[in-house]
C-alpha cells in the first residue's frame, strides 16, 4: 500500500485530494472510471452519461445528469450550466456524497449538511432563481413517479401541492388568504428537512479497491 | 392525593384479586375433598357427572328418591377452575399495569418491568406463605404461549429500512458477539470453579459452557420493555433490538450443541464443524420457513376482499404456524416469526382494509403487552417459588463476567468525551464496571467501524453495551436443563443476572441516556416532503453508484425493489393496488389519517398542528384560481373515485351515495330517493372523509359546482381555516335525530352561500350541530349534509 500512497505519475492528485477530501486510491479509481465513461477523452459530455445502461431505469436520471453539469455544484460560486466537465469537476460533484468523518465538530457537521442539502436544492431548482416554485416541485414529483405505468397526472400534482402546503405551513405559519407563497427558499428547505439526517443518509461508499471493471 | 385515590382503586382491586386467587387455591383444595365425598354418595342435583344438565329432566327419579332439598345455589368451582385462574392472573397483571401508570412519579423513575417483577415477588411470597403451589414459568408456557406474541409484534412493526441498512452490524453483534460472550463467560466461570474450594469442583467445562450460553443471550423482551420507555434514537434501538432477535439462532445452536456434548462426553473437531453447519441450517432454515408462511399469508390476503372480518386472523395464524413449524425442526422459531412478519407485511397492508389493519395493530400490541406483563410477574413468582442454591462466588462472578464480557465485546466505554455541551459524564463511570484491560482491546465495534459509513461513536457503544439485558428467555432455557445438582445453582445465578440487568441497568439507563445526551427518537409525523425526499435520495444514490461504477448497497436494493414490483407484487396484491408506486400509497395513507383525524375532531376545528395556510396561498398568481373552481370532466371523476375507492375501502353504500352519476341523472326527480340518499349520506359523513366536501363557492353556476373533489384543493386542506363547508361535514347527532329532522324539512336542493353558512354556524352554536346545519336563513332549508345537495345540482 505504501507504493500506492504516492502515485508517481499523478502529482495533481495531491491538489485534488486536498480539495475534495478523497484519498489517493479513491481518486485513482474514480479517474479510471472517468476515463472509462469518457472513452479516454479529457472531458465528459452528456451523451457519455446517457450511455450508462444502469441509469436507464432510474426515474430521475435526467436530473442527476444535469446536476453534473451545473456550475452551482462546482463550489466556485458559479452559475449556469456547462456542456462538458473535466475530471476535477467530476470529482467535486462526487465529493458531495462523502460521509462525514467520525471526529467532526458540530459546525463541521452542520457545514456538511448544508452542502448536501444545497446539492439537493440545486437539483430541484432548475431555473436557478433561488427558489423552488410549485411548478418545479411538481416536476420533481412527476419525475419520481414517471416510471410507474398507471400514473394519473393529477395525483402527482396533488402530492406536490400537499408537499408545498406543508412547506408553507412549516416556514410561514399563518398566511393571509391573499398572500402568496412564491417558492421554497434554501432556508425553508433547510428547515423542512431538519429532521432528515441528511449527513448520514446521502452517502455513497467510495471504494478503496478497484472493482470498476465489473460494471459498465 | 387525588392521584393516590385514583390509584388506590385499581391497586385495591388488584389486592382483592390476589387474595381471591389465594382463596381460590384454598377453596379448590378443600372442594376436591368435598366433591369426592359427594360423588361417592351418589347423586344430588349437582352431580359432577351431569354438569351440563343441571335441570336435566331425565333424572327426576333421583330427586324424589333421595328427598334432598333442591339446591337453589350451588358451588361448582372445579368446573371453571382452570380458565378462572388464568383469567384471574391476567386480570391481576393488567390491573397492576394500570396502577403503575396512574402513579406518574413511580413510572418515570422505575421501568415497568421492575415494578412487575416486584409484584410477582410479592404475589409469590403471599402464595408461598400460605403454602400453596405457585404457578411457575415453565418452559412450555413461556415458549409456546407467552413469547410468540411479543416477537410477532416486534417483527411485524420492525423498521425495515433501518434494519436492512444496519444488517451487517446487527449480524456481527448477534453472531460474533454472542459467541464471544458465551465462550468467555463459560470459560471464565470454569476457571473460577477450578480455583475455588470443593463446592464448585463438580462443574465441568461443558456445563459451564452451557451455562455461559444461556446467560449470554440478550433478551428481546427485556430490551423492548426498557428501551421503549426511553425513546432512544432509531439506530441504537435497532442495533440492540436486532441483535436480541438474531442471536436466538446462535443461542439455539449452542444450547443444543452443548447439551448433546455434555451427554456424549467428548468433543471432536468434526462435531465443531457440524455445529457450524447446524448454525447455518438453523438460522437460514428458520428464515426460510418464516418466509414461506409469510408469502402464503400474503397470497391469502389477496382474496379476502369479501370476508374482511377474518383478515387479521390470517396474519396471526400464519405467523404462529411459522413459529411452531420452525420449533418442530429445532430451527430458530424467533427468526422464523420475524421473517414471516417482515415478508407478509407490505403485501398484507396493501390488501387488507383499513379497519383490519387497525385491528391487527391493536391486537398485536395488546397481546404482546399482556404477554410481557405476565412474563415479568411470573418471573417474580418463580423466583420465590423455585428451588434455590445460593453460592456467593458463583453468582457474583457470573454477574461481573456478564458485564465485563459485554463491554469488552461491544466496545470501549467513553473514558472521556470531547467538550460536550453538558458537563462531562463522570457519574457514568461510576455505574460502569471499568474493565481492567488496556486501551488495546479490540472490540467488535472497532472492527465494525471500519466497514460502516456512519461510524458508531463512543456514546453509541456505551449504550449498546449497557442495553444488553437478560430476561426470561435465559430463565426458561435454564429451566429446561437437566435435573442435576448444578441446576439449582445455575437457576439462581441466572435469576440474579436477570434481576441485576433488568433492575439496575433498566433503572439507570434513562438517567444515563439523558446525562450522555444521547440522540433521542425523532418524533415526526409522516411528512410527505420527507417521503418524497427519501425516494428521491434513494434514486439519486443509486444513480451515483451506477455512475461511479460499483454495485453497492443502493444498487442491490433498487434491483430488489424492481424485482418486487414486476413479479412479486402482481401475485400477492389484489387488484390495481399492485402497480401503485410507494409514494402514492404513502400519500393516500397520510390523507386517510388526516381525514380520520378530521372526523374524530368533529370537523369543527382543523387539527391544532396545522397552520392556516391554504391552497390559495401557493397557487401561482397567474392562474387566478382563487375562487374559480374549474369543472371536472367525467373521466377525471372516475379517476378520482378510483383513487379514493382504492384506499378508502368503504362499502358499496358510500359509492352509491357518492355516485355522481346517479344523482346527475335525476336531480330533481324523486324526492323520496333524495331523502334516502341523504340519510345514507349522513351515515357516511359521520364516518369519513372531507374529500367529498364540496368546495368553496356554491354561488357559481351549478355546473361549476360539480363535485369539487378536486383532490389538489381539497384533499389535504383540512387545515384550511376558511375552507367553507368543510366543517359542516360532520354532524354529530345520531342517525335517528338526523332522520327525524330530515323528514321535517322539505328537500329542496339549492345553493347556499358558504359565508352565510359559516355565519350560521357561529350564531347557533348552542343548538345541535345538526339543527345548525339545517337552519339556513337562505332561500332553501338546509338539510343535513347540505353539501350533498349541491352535489345533486349538476
Amino acid at each position: 500500500m505504501g507504493a500506492l500512497q504516492s502515485l508517481p505519475g499523478h502529482p495533481e492528485y495531491v491538489g485534488l485530494a486536498e480539495k475534495t477530501g478523497f484519498s489517493f486510491e479513491q481518486i485513482g479509481i474514480l479517474h479510471n472510471r472517468f476515463k472509462q465513461l469518457s472513452h479516454n477523452e479529457e472531458t465528459l459530455l452528456r451523451e457519455h452519461f446517457n450511455k450508462i445502461p444502469d441509469l436507464d431505469c432510474n426515474p430521475i436520471r435526467s436530473q442527476i445528469i444535469e446536476a453534473f453539469f451545473d456550475r452551482r455544484n462546482f463550489r466556485q460560486n458559479g452559475e449556469g450550466t456547462v456542456e462538458e466537465i473535466g475530471f476535477e469537476e467530476f470529482l467535486v460533484i462526487m465529493s458531495h456524497f462523502k460521509p462525514p468523518t467520525l471526529h467532526m465538530s458540530e459546525e463541521q457537521r452542520e457545514g456538511v449538511r448544508r452542502e448536501k442539502l444545497r446539492f439537493l436544492f440545486n437539483m430541484h431548482d432548475t431555473d436557478n432563481d433561488g427558489t423552488i416554485t410549485l411548478e418545479e416541485y411538481r416536476h420533481v414529483v412527476e419525475e419520481l413517479l414517471s416510471l410507474s405505468e398507471a400514473l394519473e397526472t393529477d395525483t402527482a400534482k396533488s402530492i406536490a401541492d400537499a408537499a408545498m402546503l406543508e412547506v408553507a405551513g412549516i416556514s410561514m405559519g399563518h398566511m393571509e388568504p391573499d398572500e402568496f407563497y412564491a417558492g421554497i427558499t434554501f432556508e425553508h428547505f433547510l428547515k423542512l428537512l431538519n429532521g432528515f439526517e441528511i449527513e448520514s443518509r446521502m452517502n455513497v461508499r467510495f471504494l478503496n479497491m478497484d472493482t470498476t471493471t465489473l460494471c459498465k | 392525593m387525588a392521584q393516590l385515590r385514583a390509584a388506590g382503586g385499581p391497586l385495591l382491586t388488584g389486592f382483592v384479586c390476589a387474595s381471591l386467587l389465594v382463596c381460590a387455591c384454598l377453596a379448590s383444595a378443600s372442594l376436591d375433598v368435598g366433591h369426592n365425598e359427594t360423588r361417592r354418595d351418589g347423586s344430588a342435583g349437582e352431580t359432577p357427572e351431569d354438569p351440563h344438565h343441571p335441570h336435566h329432566p331425565h333424572h327426576p327419579a333421583n330427586d324424589t328418591v333421595f328427598k334432598k332439598a333442591f339446591p337453589v345455589l350451588a358451588l361448582n368451582y372445579d368446573y371453571v377452575r382452570k380458565p378462572f385462574e388464568i383469567a384471574l392472573w391476567i386480570l391481576l397483571a393488567l390491573l397492576m399495569k394500570l396502577g403503575f401508570h396512574i402513579l406518574p412519579r413511580v413510572s418515570s423513575v422505575v421501568p415497568e418491568s421492575c415494578l412487575l417483577i416486584g409484584v410477582g415477588l410479592l404475589v409469590g411470597g403471599i402464595i408461598r406463605a400460605i403454602r400453596e403451589e405457585a404457578p411457575v414459568l415453565n418452559t412450555e408456557l413461556f415458549f409456546l404461549y407467552l413469547l410468540p406474541p411479543i416477537i410477532l409484534d416486534a417483527g411485524y412493526f420492525l423498521p425495515i429500512r433501518a434494519f436492512t441498512e444496519n444488517m451487517g452490524t446487527i449480524l456481527v453483534f448477534a453472531v460474533v458477539g454472542t459467541l464471544w460472550n458465551a465462550f468467555f463467560i463459560g470459560g471464565m466461570i470454569y476457571g473460577v470453579c477450578q480455583i475455588e474450594g470443593a463446592q464448585l469442583a463438580g462443574v465441568d467445562l461443558l456445563s459451564c459452557l452451557l451455562f455461559g450460553t444461556i446467560v449470554s443471550a440478550v433478551d428481546p423482551v427485556a430490551v423492548l420493555a426498557v428501551f421503549e420507555e426511553i425513546h432512544i434514537n432509531e439506530l441504537l434501538y435497532i442495533l440492540v433490538f436486532g441483535e436480541s432477535l438474531l442471536n436466538d439462532a446462535v443461542t439455539v445452536v449452542l444450547y443444543h450443541l452443548f447439551q448433546e456434548f455434555s451427554h456424549a462426553g467428548t468433543v471432536t473437531v468434526a462435531d465443531a464443524f457440524l455445529g457450524i453447519a447446524c448454525f447455518f441450517v438453523v438460522s437460514l432454515g428458520g428464515i426460510l420457513v418464516g418466509a414461506i408462511y409469510g408469502l402464503l399469508g400474503a397470497f391469502t390476503s389477496r382474496f379476502t376482499s369479501h370476508t374482511r372480518v377474518i383478515e387479521p386472523l390470517f396474519v396471526f395464524l400464519y405467523s404462529y404456524m411459522a413459529y411452531l413449524s420452525a420449533e418442530v425442526f429445532h430451527l430458530s422459531g424467533i427468526m422464523s416469526l420475524i421473517a414471516c412478519g417482515v415478508t407478509m407485511r407490505p403485501y398484507v397492508e396493501a390488501n387488507v382494509s383499513h379497519k383490519s389493519y387497525t385491528t391487527i395493530k391493536y391486537f398485536l400490541k395488546m397481546w404482546s403487552s399482556v404477554s410481557e406483563t405476565l412474563i415479568f410477574i411470573f418471573l417474580g413468582v418463580s423466583t420465590v417459588a423455585g428451588p434455590h442454591a445460593w453460592n456467593w462466588t458463583f453468582v457474583i462472578f457470573t454477574v461481573v463476567l456478564c458485564l465485563v464480557s459485554r463491554v469488552l465485546g461491544e466496545g470501549r466505554p467513553p473514558r472521556y468525551t470531547p467538550p460536550p455541551p453538558h458537563p462531562p459524564p463522570r457519574a457514568a463511570l461510576f455505574f460502569m464496571p471499568c474493565p481492567v484491560c488496556s486501551p488495546g482491546v479490540i472490540g467488535l465495534t472497532y472492527i465494525i467501524n471500519k466497514f460502516r459509513i456512519v461510524k458508531l461513536t463512543k456514546k453509541d457503544q456505551f449504550i449498546l453495551a449497557y442495553g444488553g439485558l437478560r430476561g426470561a428467555i435465559a430463565f426458561s432455557l435454564g429451566f429446561l436443563l437437566q435435573e442435576n445438582e448444578m441446576k439449582s445453582m445455575f437457576l439462581t445465578a441466572i435469576i440474579t443476572v436477570i434481576f441485576f440487568t433488568v433492575i439496575v441497568q433498566g433503572m439507570t439507563i434513562r438517567p444515563l441516556v439523558e446525562l450522555l445526551a444521547v440522540k433521542r427518537k425523532n418524533e415526526s409525523k409522516g411528512s410527505i416532503n420527507e417521503e418524497i425526499h427519501t425516494q428521491f435520495l434513494d434514486h439519486l444514490l443509486t444513480g451515483i453508484e451506477d455512475i461511479c461504477g460499483h454495485y453497492g448497497h443502493h444498487h442491490w436494493k433498487d434491483k430488489l425493489n424492481r424485482f418486487n414490483k414486476t413479479y412479486v407484487k402482481r401475485w400477492l396484491i389484489a387488484g390495481e393496488r399492485s402497480t401503485e408506486p410507494q409514494l402514492i400509497s404513502f400519500y393516500n395513507k397520510m390523507e386517510m389519517k388526516q381525514a380520520m383525524m378530521l372526523v374524530e375532531s368533529g370537523g369543527a376545528r382543523p387539527p391544532a398542528a396545522a397552520s392556516s395556510v391554504s391552497v390559495q396561498n401557493i397557487q401561482p398568481r397567474e392562474s387566478a384560481r382563487g375562487r374559480a373552481i374549474p369543472s371536472i370532466s367525467k373521466s377525471r371523476e372516475q379517476e378520482i373515485r378510483k383513487v379514493l375507492r382504492g384506499h378508502l375501502q368503504n362499502t358499496r353504500q358510500r359509492l352509491r351515495s357518492y355516485s355522481r352519476h346517479d344523482l346527475l341523472i335525476d336531480p330533481f326527480e324523486d324526492h323520496v330517493s333524495e331523502v334516502r340518499f341523504r340519510k345514507q349520506r349522513v351515515e357516511m359523513e359521520r364516518r369519513m372523509s372531507h374529500y367529498l366536501t364540496v368546495p368553496a363557492n356554491r354561488q357559481e353556476a351549478p355546473a361549476v359546482r360539480k363535485v369539487c373533489f378536486e383532490p389538489e384543493h381539497r384533499v389535504y386542506t383540512y387545515d384550511d381555516a376558511e375552507s367553507p363547508r368543510g366543517r359542516t361535514a360532520q354532524p354529530r347527532p345520531g342517525p335517528p335525530d338526523a332522520v327525524g329532522l330530515l323528514s321535517e324539512s322539505s328537500p329542496r336542493p339549492g345553493a347556499r352561500g358558504p359565508e352565510q353558512e359559516e355565519q350560521e354556524e357561529q350564531e347557533e352554536q348552542e343548538q345541535q350541530k345538526l339543527s345548525r346545519c339545517l337552519s339556513d336563513p337562505g332561500p332553501n332549508n338546509n338539510k343535513e349534509g347540505g353539501e350533498e345537495e349541491e352535489e345533486e345540482i349538476v
